[in-house]
Formats: C-alpha cells, sequence, structure tokens
C-alpha cells in the first residue's frame, strides 16, 4: 500500500472545488423481505430466513412488498419528489456470491421517486438545499464471512461463507445530484445531509435507520476539479461510510488525496474505495465497473409498479412534520439557541426530551437531566440515550420531586444514578436510599448552630453585614448533612440567628 | 445490423468469469451476431406504435402484504450446496476484489 502525502485542506481548498454526490441505502423495518415472505428479523440463526425466492432457485416467482412500496414513496414525497405513474424493477447483473440469483433486484432507469431536494441545516444555521436524483427500491444482499485471511478481508481468504438472511431485505436508494458549491464546508454538508437524512426516516416511521447497525449506509462520491472548471473531474467512490462523523472524515481525507494526486501531475482512478475507521483513510477496492457492464434489464418476473395517483395523495397527507421544521418549532417552543438545539440534536436527546415534557415536566427541567446527567451516563456507557435504562417519565417524576421540594439538585442526581443502577423506580429509590431534604428546623438547627460555632470568623461578618458570607456557611451544613439539606431554608436560619443587632 | 466484435465477446467473457482461448472469441462473436441478428428481426415488424413489452400480461401493482411466512430450514436451504461450513454456504475464494 502506497502511502499518499495528503495536501493540507485548506491548501487543497485553495486550488480545488470539490463535487460530491452521496448514495444512502435504507433497510426499511419491513416484517419480511422485499420479495418474499420471509422474515427481516434480526439475531437468527445462518440461513433461517431463506426460502427458494430469496435463494434464486429455479421456478420461485417473488411478490412486491406492498409496505416495501409504500415506504419508499413516503420516502420520495418527504424528499419533494416525483413519484413515476409507472416504473419497473430491474435484474443488476453481478458475478459475486452475496446474492444467491447472481443478480440483484433494483430499479434502473425507472425509479420509484425523482427529482427532488432535502434541505439540510449547518452547525451555523445556514440552509443548504440538497438536491435528491432519485429514490429506488431494492434488496439487500447476504451476509459474507471470509476465512483463512489474517484480517477477515477477501485479500488473503482461502474461501468464504454466505449467510442469506439478509439476503432479499427491502432496501432504498437515494442518490443525490452532484452537490456543487459547498466548498470548503463540503464534508460538513455531507455530514449534516447524512444526518437529516435519517431523522427523517426515523420520523417517517419506515426505518430505525441506525448506522451502527448498517441500517443506513452511505457511499461518498467526490471529485475536484480546478476553480472556474465546469466540468467535473474523475470521481471516486467511497463505500460504506458507517456514521456521521466518518462520513465527514472521508470527505475530508478524498479531497486531500485528490489534491495530492492531481497536485503532483497525477490522475484520479475511478473506482471505490474503502473507508478506515481508525484513522480516516481510505484504500483502493475495486476498478469501477461501468453501468453497461451490470447488463441491467427489466425484470421479467416482477409487474411493473404504477402507484395511483389517489394512494400516493393519501400518503402525502400523511406525512409527518418534516425533523427540521419539527425542531424548529421545538426550539422557539423551548427558548433556545440554535446551537443550543444543534447540541441536544447530536446527542439524540430531541425525543427523550420531548416525551419527558409530555410525561409532565416543564421543558428546561426536561433539557436539563437529559442534556447533563443522563447526557454523560451515556457518553460514559457508551450508550445511545434513548437506550439508558432509565424512562421520560422517570425523569418527569424526578424533576416533579425538585419541584415540590422533596429533592434537590443533588440528591436528585443520586435518585437518577439509582435508577440508571436498577434500584426501581425514583420514588422507589428515595425511600430505600433515605433521599430527602432536610427542612426541619429542628435537625437543622442544630446542623446551623455547629456551623457558626465552627466558622465564628464567618459568623462575625453575617453579624456585620455582610449577608453575602453567609454562602460559607451554607456550605458546611450542605456538606454536614451530606446534601440533603433544603438549602433555602439552611439559609433562612442562619440568616435568623445572625441577625445584626438592632 | 449489429457487428459484435472480438473485443465485445472478450469483455463478456471477463465479465462472465469464462476463459475463453482466441479461436473461442471469433467463434462466439460469429454465434452472437447471428443470435443479435435474428432477435433484431423483431423490430421490423414492431412499429412505433408497440410499445416494448417485458412482462407477457397487462398487469400493475401485484403485491402481497407485509406477512411473514414460514422460511425453509437452515438444513433444506443448505441441502443443495455443493459446500457448507458452520450452516453457511461455503464458495470458492473470492477473485478480482481487495
Amino acid at each position: 500500500m502506497t502511502v499518499i502525502e495528503l495536501v493540507p485542506y485548506e491548501d487543497a481548498l485553495a486550488a480545488y472545488d470539490p463535487v460530491m454526490g452521496l448514495e444512502v441505502h435504507v433497510e426499511l423495518g419491513t416484517k419480511t423481505k422485499m420479495f418474499c415472505g420471509c422474515s427481516t428479523g434480526l439475531g437468527a440463526e445462518p440461513n433461517s430466513q431463506t426460502c427458494p425466492t430469496c435463494l434464486g432457485m429455479p421456478g420461485s416467482l417473488p411478490v412486491v412488498n406492498a409496505i416495501g412500496v409504500e415506504s419508499a414513496i413516503k420516502i420520495g414525497l418527504a424528499l419533494n419528489c416525483e413519484i413515476a405513474e409507472w416504473c419497473r424493477f430491474a435484474r443488476k447483473n453481478y458475478f459475486y456470491p452475496d446474492m444467491p440469483k447472481n443478480f440483484q433486484t433494483s430499479q434502473y432507469d425507472e425509479p420509484i421517486a425523482y427529482n427532488g431536494y432535502l434541505d439540510v441545516q449547518l452547525e451555523d444555521g445556514e440552509i443548504f438545499r440538497v438536491h435528491i436524483e432519485r429514490a429506488h427500491m431494492e434488496e439487500d444482499t447476504g451476509k459474507s464471512t471470509h476465512v483463512g485471511g489474517a484480517t477477515g478481508r477477501i485479500h488473503g481468504a482461502s474461501h468464504s461463507l454466505l449467510d442469506y438472511n439478509r439476503a432479499g431485505i427491502p432496501l432504498i436508494e437515494i442518490v443525490t445530484k452532484p452537490i456543487e458549491g459547498a466548498g470548503e464546508r463540503a464534508p460538513e454538508v455531507a455530514k449534516a445531509y447524512v444526518a437529516e437524512l435519517r431523522e427523517l426516516i426515523k420520523a417517517l416511521g419506515v426505518s430505525e435507520a441506525r448506522m451502527e447497525m448498517g441500517q443506513m449506509r452511505c457511499d461518498v462520491n467526490l471529485s475536484l476539479r480546478p476553480h472556474g472548471q465546469e466540468k467535473f473531474g474523475t470521481r471516486s467512490e467511497t463505500k460504506n461510510v458507517n456514521s456521521l462523523r466518518s462520513v465527514e472524515r472521508a470527505a475530508r481525507f478524498e479531497i486531500q488525496r485528490h489534491a495530492a494526486v492531481l497536485g503532483s501531475g497525477g490522475t484520479i482512478i475511478q473506482e471505490t474505495r474503502h473507508f478506515h475507521e481508525e484513522d480516516g483513510s481510505t484504500t483502493a477496492g475495486r476498478v469501477k465497473e461501468e453501468a453497461e457492464d451490470y447488463r441491467y434489464f427489466p425484470e421479467p418476473d416482477l409487474v411493473p409498479v404504477a402507484p395511483p395517483r389517489e394512494w400516493v395523495e393519501e400518503l402525502r397527507a400523511g406525512l409527518p412534520e418534516l425533523p427540521r421544521v419539527r425542531r424548529n418549532r421545538l426550539r422557539e417552543e423551548w427558548g433556545i439557541s440554535e446551537h443550543d438545539m444543534q447540541s441536544i440534536l447530536n446527542a439524540g436527546a430531541i425525543e427523550p426530551i420531548v416525551a419527558t415534557i409530555g410525561a409532565g415536566a416543564p421543558a428546561d427541567q426536561a433539557r436539563k437531566w437529559w442534556m447533563g446527567e443522563l447526557a454523560r451516563h451515556a457518553n460514559e456507557t457508551g450508550r445511545p440515550l434513548d437506550e439508558l435504562p432509565i424512562t421520560p417519565e422517570q425523569v418527569a417524576r424526578v424533576a416533579a420531586l425538585v419541584a415540590s421540594g422533596d429533592l434537590n439538585d443533588k440528591l436528585a442526581r443520586q435518585v437518577i444514578e439509582g435508577v440508571l443502577a436498577g434500584e426501581g423506580d425514583p420514588d422507589t429509590v428515595v425511600e430505600k436510599r433515605g433521599l430527602k431534604v432536610l427542612s426541619d428546623d429542628s435537625a437543622l438547627g442544630a446542623a446551623v448552630d455547629e456551623a457558626i460555632a465552627a466558622n465564628a470568623a464567618v459568623a462575625d461578618k453575617i453579624r456585620a453585614g455582610k449577608v453575602a458570607a453567609a454562602g460559607a456557611l451554607v456550605g458546611a451544613v450542605m456538606k454536614a448533612t451530606r446534601g440533603q439539606a433544603d438549602a433555602a431554608r439552611v439559609r433562612e436560619l442562619i440568616l435568623e440567628r445572625l441577625a445584626p443587632a438592632e | 445490423m449489429p457487428g459484435i466484435t472480438r473485443e465485445e465477446v472478450a469483455h463478456l467473457a471477463r465479465l462472465a468469469r469464462l476463459e475463453l482461448k482466441a479461436e473461442e472469441l471469433d467463434h462466439f462473436a460469429g454465434q452472437l451476431d447471428d443470435i443479435i441478428g435474428a432477435v433484431a428481426r423483431v423490430s421490423e415488424v414492431a412499429g412505433q406504435d408497440v410499445p416494448p413489452t417485458s412482462h407477457p400480461l397487462p398487469l400493475t401493482n401485484v403485491m402481497r402484504a407485509d406477512e411473514v411466512r414460514p422460511s425453509l430450514t437452515p438444513e433444506q436451504a443448505l441441502s443443495g450446496a455443493p459446500a457448507q461450513e458452520q450452516q453457511r454456504f461455503k464458495v470458492p475464494q473470492i477473485l478480482g476484489e481487495d
């Protein structure tokens, strides 16, 4: 493997203009495969979810999954696409054992949705419109395991093993038009686009779109051209970039690599490239076959799909509020900045916060707990927020206990800690751990008197009218009561006792 | 009339992972040319008013409900496989890929 001396990012952008094309595959959340009734359930034992159709046996007949078509139309509509009045499937022929049929059933020149756009919001709030070429229906491939090589890759393997459970699961491939004019923000636009698309897919309810589980995968096409040149340069296609951060890194790396190759008088080869999570680099894969090499032809076993207009309009009318629109609405309702909203989105906290507010918590409290204590816990345990063992209702209960004065923030954090540790719901944790704010004057009075006695100098200051010094004594009492005292009441008691002589 | 060249046959053979000898390339080029020529005669009778057909029946929107149906057992699925390992189809080394 040749090591390339990358061109610094700024220098690459000074010399060249990047053009990107993004292809995103979304695995639909249907119960069954695209062309047969086999389950799509995860975690089944190898080759236990196959049938003559998805194994490509002679004489088997595929039949389209209605929900697969419906999901494709919903995605197309949400991306502002036109929906084909009539379209067909096509066979994409290739020799590779991940499809037992020796072809993938896809769509070629007649995609179900085409000519749309998605507006994406960048970190600073700027809106960038990404134009959509098409969204088409196809099927996923089987899973290969390469045996005998040192690295588990094809290279060096003696043979490969195939599990066809995944073969035939519905995929929607969404292809952008060339993304021009993003300049130095190209990697950011790529990331924002994939992020927005993921939110959209989730909002539509057609897939969970979990990138870490391969339910959404991105290929990044990138080319450079000298500034002022109309014609696109030769592109590379970095395959299977499977996290938002990786999308950004892959685009950035390819800009720097292309600039290095072009700048030293070399030419970019049109090829697929592999992305490496460890260092964000890409390496050469195969030289890309031309489209005609796939010898596409209309699938003779499937009849055309001609979605009736009434159906399309019905689906359009049923579309949910689009994520960006919803985020802006929530942002205004919550009275927070673009930047804060972006952080909440990045943390995956929108749904938990909305649900917590729905369970009765004030918006600022819901945000505080999810973006504070719980976000930190999620980070530490490497789990998404919505998979933490605490429900929005429980967070709302904690907020209610704080509002009623039963808990202060410090105790509330302990309650949350207890819930996360599996000790039960908030009230149970409060009871079991004995977490109650001490506001009983007789109990607090002793602690206050002790604090005054131990801090005579401070007490004198307060007696002399320096009320601000009371904080130190409140702190001492809180410490003595291990955070369980009602700080406001403690302050009152201190000021009562140390009132300046009239 | 289309003329299938030797180079086109060589390209197709490569895509199909077939190894053809030089004389076979010439042989098949001639044969494929004949076949394509014969099929092309369809366009002599199909006028502009006849749309290309990909399916013999004038049907659209044949769809099924998204309901799970029983699959084959792994044993049944693998019963025709020339080789298997770890309940998976075993295939020879894959070449021409990284």
